[in-house]
């Protein structure tokens, strides 16, 4: 039997009024009521550490890093050792041969009962050379592990829609975990973000051990508690924006004022999250708070959609980058400009018929 | 000069084709589009920022407000405008239901093509729309609208956010489909061209049909009635 959570954090030097703390803590970032901190103390004090393989695809690590800095004083400590994180080839102990043999003895040890964390994505062209983990293509680690997991956490923008490398022309064709062809239909759990708010992450996988189910999701997928608005919606910049005051270029006097960054590309208004709310580090701060506009690092395409400083999408396929207003633009002009030639046209042909009219009249 | 003075007084007589709420539809639907397209485009770049504090200021607030106020007068305008489509007179149903199953519709529209390409010298005269423009109509105009009051609302929705009807009705699938929310901006705001084209066909057509067609145009919007100048028989396919 597996230590419960609360055996795993005593033992951790951990007392019991700050356990108490952490579970009102994580109860109310999880939105939930005053009366749910019991219940999570008792699913902590009761509950089996749930096992978590955590494989690594392709990916930058930024997701690992995000979560190894949750900042509720407990959280950094208590996380680790909440859950049974027995695989995890950045920060395990073990490495090589003896690393990798741990995945296969959790799979079978806790066959259809752990938790299958995904960071990065699987590329499938060349068979899935692009991405080698212990000498065969991380694909393959990957839908193995599928197969005898309970859930998969999609974790940041690379599991759950692609990122960066899935960009255009995307030449490995990285694929987010639920695109993957012939991968065990289990539950998934997008955390879309790069990275993930780490704050959200651990809030995730308290939830899911606390309720022993995902929370509620979107229709994409994501938690609702922590992507159903927009940065936008709660900016503290957004009186700016409703006065019409914006940052129009870096180095002036709104910038120093702190006005709107909506003119120099902000994405908040077309990005959930929660950025604007849990902020990062702690709460210290986030991009907008720190004078950078947003750009949508946790919706899908992002890494496709033109300069960050535009507020503009660039469109694709018309040969050269457009935005919205100059192929329209061009395209009201070609039909005025044709309107106008045929307007000609028309008078000249008007005005011949009516000479030959005449000079028909005339002849007859 | 001559040719003004002989030109034969006509008999045929005036057929009412716009019904009062078909126009005043029309031209409150004209100013809305207008108002959208303006305050959309600025939605979209905005004017140069103000100074002062921000609790002296709402400009964008206004020009959002005025966007989503035109909006909504502009979709309960189509919905009434749809209603009217069946109980109003047969050509209020024109510009939803062109009768694309009728060969002798894409005749007389290819009829239609050749007299704006000026390879015949006769148009044909109709007391409703001619087919060309039945189906410039019905393609760029009412599903370029239904588009716009789709994407729109589903853009809407997004800041009274969820539960909110227009979230659980509109953004809650339009967001999904369209990949991301930037993704149904950027569509949103190219279809604005869409209907930006489409004014000025619109307006363009119905300036020189008024001149060199055999009915009238403009002043049927204003009147209602559509006169004649022969009296030759119509060639309407609708009723």
């Amino acid at each position: 039997m597996t230590e419960t959570f609360y055996e795993v954090m005593r033992r951790q030097g951990i007392t019991r009024r700050s356990f108490l703390k952490y579970c009102s803590l994580t109860a109310a970032a999880l939105g939930l009521g005053p009366s749910f901190a019991p219940q999570i103390a008792h699913a902590m004090e009761t509950k089996p550490r749930i096992p978590v393989l955590w494989l690594h695809g392709l990916e930058c690590t930024c997701c690992s890093e995000s979560f190894i800095r949750s900042a509720h004083p407990l959280a950094k400590d208590v996380i680790l050792s909440m859950i049974s994180l027995d695989y995890d080839d950045t920060i395990m102990a073990a490495a090589g041969t003896q690393a990798e043999a741990i995945i296969q003895e959790t799979i079978d040890k806790y066959d259809g009962n752990y938790i299958l964390a995904c960071e990065g994505n699987p590329p499938l062209n060349q068979e899935g050379m692009s991405c080698i983990i212990a000498g065969k293509p991380y694909l393959e680690q990957l839908k193995h592990a599928a197969e005898h997991c309970k859930a998969i956490i999609s974790w940041g923008s690379c599991a759950s829609w692609g990122c960066v490398q899935a960009a255009r022309p995307n030449p490995t064709q990285a694929t987010p975990i639920h695109k993957v062809p012939g991968l065990a239909p289990k539950p998934i759990i997008k955390v879309p973000g790069c990275p993930p708010i780490a704050e959200v992450m651990t809030a995730v996988i308290t939830y899911i051990l606390t309720f022993e189910r995902f929370p509620e999701l979107d229709r994409q997928g994501r938690p609702k508690m922590f992507y159903s608005q927009r940065i936008h919606d709660k900016c503290y910049r957004r009186p700016h924006f409703d006065a019409g005051q914006f940052v129009e270029s870096f180095d002036d006097e709104g910038a120093r004022k702190g006005y709107c960054l909506y003119k120099v590309g902000c994405k908040g208004p077309t990005t959930y999250n929660a950025c604007s709310t849990v902020r990062w580090n702690g709460g210290l701060s986030f991009p907008i708070q720190s004078g950078h506009p947003c750009f949508g690092c946790s919706e899908d395409g992002f890494w496709d959609k033109g300069s960050f400083y535009d507020r503009l999408t660039d469109v694709h396929g018309f040969g050269v980058e457009a935005d919205a207003d100059e192929i329209g633009a061009t395209a009201a002009m070609i039909v005025g400009g044709a309107a106008a030639v045929h307007a000609g046209v028309s008078v000249v042909k008007r005005i011949a018929d009516k000479n030959m009219t005449n000079k028909d009249g005339g002849e007859s | 000069m001559s040719t003004e003075t002989s030109t034969v007084a006509h008999k045929e007589e005036a057929v009412y084709v716009y019904e009062a709420p078909v126009r005043l539809w029309h031209w409150i639907n004209a100013l809305c589009i207008l108002a959208l397209c303006i305050t959309g485009y600025l939605i979209g770049s905005p004017p140069p920022a103000v100074g002062g504090e921000a609790s002296f200021s709402f400009l964008f607030g206004w020009i959002r407000y005025i966007h989503f106020s035109a909006a909504y007068i502009l979709i309960i305008g189509f919905l009434l405008r749809i209603y009217w489509a069946f109980v109003g007179n047969s050509h209020a149903k024109e510009i939803f239901l062109p009768p694309v199953w009728k060969a002798v519709f894409w005749e007389e529209m290819l009829h239609e093509v050749k007299w704006y390409l000026m390879l015949t010298s006769e148009p044909k005269k109709y007391a409703g729309h001619n087919p060309l423009a039945t189906l410039v109509m019905h393609i760029m105009f009412v599903w370029g609208l239904v588009f716009m009051i789709v994407t729109g609302l589903a853009l809407y929705g997004e800041g009274t956010g969820m539960g909110s009807w227009q979230y659980d009705w509109f953004s809650s699938w339009v967001i999904p489909l369209f990949g991301q929310s930037q993704d149904v901006h950027t569509w949103h705001h190219l279809f604005m061209w869409v209907i930006i084209c489409f004014a000025i066909v619109h307006i363009y057509a119905a300036v020189r049909e008024d001149i060199m067609s055999r009915q009238s145009i403009i002043s049927s919007m204003f009147s209602g009635w559509r006169t004649f100048r022969d009296d030759r028989p119509a060639d309407d396919i609708h009723s």
